[in-house]
């Protein structure tokens, strides 16, 4: 593997234009954690056009909810959640200002466009080594739903955060180029 | 009449405490042997590099008394009550789902169960989903089984014509995981329940992923062949680790088979993590 790429938040387009599929990055600085309950809240009070609880621009969502932390401890462990399930919300936000996501799995094509649209940037950590991530996770705190238990939405400080570019503002799309590498199709995803 | 052994109820809720925070912080030999196998056979460079981070979180799991993941599972519990058993001082049930309770409170772990309307939280991870089972003996085997809900998610149970046959089978096997692509955490382990009731294909193709990693289906060569042939289709799809491209999607295909109605064909896909957790104990 080549050096790996350190970026930092908050995500510039600067930053989000020169991030193409397959990257393999160490992310650092301020993220959010949200998933299912906190987008349709967020989606919901934008659509009303009320204030958020979280000031999105320039932001990053990782779709996770960790495990709770000993005592002592900064954060349990920690990894992200499939990312389809946030696809309907997710193009309001990126309107709003979110620049990148972290999750894992496929996003819609509303997505996808969305995400070129406005130059952002799909990040997939790896599902299922969350002992890993927790290590690189510096400070959390909660700032928005804390009814939600382990889904409320956190306040990350984060030290370099293994990610790998799924979706980039070019319109490619890794997991599409992973699987029509093998079987030959057209590479259509990344055009 | 056979001697019924005493089994309390507080030793059935201590035991699944124990083995639910156990298999939650510690992989088993034969998931980390078929992982360390597939890193040093794995073409795609990206491929690799997801699996060395995935071995790597198993000793740091150890370690640092962490969770190998974030999401600790519904709580799937297996149990074969032996019927020389007498079950003293409470209810078997309760019993379970008191383990359980303690296990997610004490060893830290994510509650994660909800109303499936509200969507809100239990609270304690309860209630565990249990199959119970009644067999010879004067003993209690129990088997607990986090399942994450990214992999469950990708499963599925339906019903083929009996004409679709084998190769019918193994493409509908072979589209699944194709469908799922990166979602469920690939590499995964395919559990395959063919036959039986709509119902009971499902159990089949869950109780099929607790038998080791890469062990064949001994009782029937048919399916140990379709096993193996599934598992190479799916590793020719290409979606690799964690659908980062490579040739390991899955680390194994195990199937399951009971006779089934002369009109039907069921068949159920369970697709498993890599962190395919599960551990037993017999009281």
């Amino acid at each position: 593997m080549e050096e790996i790429r350190k970026i930092q938040t908050p995500l510039t387009d600067e930053i989000c234009r020169s991030l193409s599929v397959g990257d393999a990055l160490s992310l650092s600085g301020t993220i959010l954690t949200g998933r299912d309950v906190a987008h349709r809240r967020l989606f919901d009070a934008a659509v009303r056009g009320e204030s958020l609880p979280v000031d999105l621009s320039g932001m990053v969502i990782f779709y996770a909810a960790p495990t709770p932390a000993r005592p002592g401890r900064v954060i349990g462990s920690i990894g992200p959640t499939t990312s389809m399930r946030m696809d309907r919300y997710t193009p309001k936000l990126i309107e709003l200002g979110l620049k990148g996501m972290i999750g894992k799995g496929s996003r819609s094509s509303a997505v996808r466009e969305s995400i070129k649209e406005h130059n952002a940037v799909y990040f997939a950590a790896i599902g299922g080594v969350a002992a890993l991530m927790s290590q690189c996770v510096k400070g959390a705190e909660v700032v928005a739903f804390p009814e939600l238990g382990p889904e409320a939405m956190m306040r990350l400080e984060v030290v370099d955060f293994p990610l790998v570019v799924i979706n980039d503002s070019k319109g490619g799309d890794l997991y599409e180029a992973a699987v029509s590498r093998r079987t030959g199709a057209p590479q259509s995803a990344t055009r | 009449m056979a001697e019924l052994r005493k089994i309390s109820c507080r030793e059935i809720s201590k035991t699944l405490r124990d083995l639910f925070i156990d298999v939650n912080y510690n992989l088993g030999d034969d998931v980390l042997d078929a992982l360390k196998h597939a890193a040093d056979t794995e073409e795609s460079e990206l491929g690799r590099y997801a699996l060395g981070r995935i071995i790597e979180n198993v000793d740091i799991a150890d370690r640092e008394s962490l969770p190998l993941c974030q999401d600790t599972g519904l709580a799937v519990v297996f149990v074969e009550v032996g019927q020389d058993v007498h079950i003293v001082d409470g209810d078997l049930y309760d019993a379970i789902q008191s383990g359980v309770r303690e296990a997610y409170r004490e060893g830290f772990l994510r509650k994660s169960v909800c109303d499936p309307l509200s969507r809100e939280n239990t609270s304690d991870n309860t209630p565990a989903v249990i199959h119970a089972d009644i067999v010879r003996g004067d003993t209690i085997r129990i088997i607990a089984m986090p399942k994450g809900g990214g992999s469950e998610n990708m499963s599925s149970s339906v019903v083929l014509l009996p004409a679709d046959g084998i190769e019918g089978i193994q493409r509908h096997v072979v589209d699944m995981v194709k469908k799922a692509g990166p979602n469920p955490c690939p590499p995964v382990i395919v559990g395959v329940g063919i036959g039986g009731s709509i119902e009971l294909s499902a159990l089949l193709a869950k109780k099929a992923l607790l038998r080791p990693v890469g062990e064949e289906n001994s009782q029937d060569s048919r399916l140990s062949t379709m096993e193996s042939e599934i598992l190479k289709e799916v590793n020719a799809l290409g979606v690799g680790p964690q659908g980062y491209g490579g040739a390991t999607t899955a680390l194994a295909v195990h199937i399951e088979m009971m006779p089934c109605h002369i009109a039907s064909l069921p068949v159920s896909v369970n697709i498993q993590c890599h962190v395919a957790r599960h551990g037993e104990a017999i009281i």
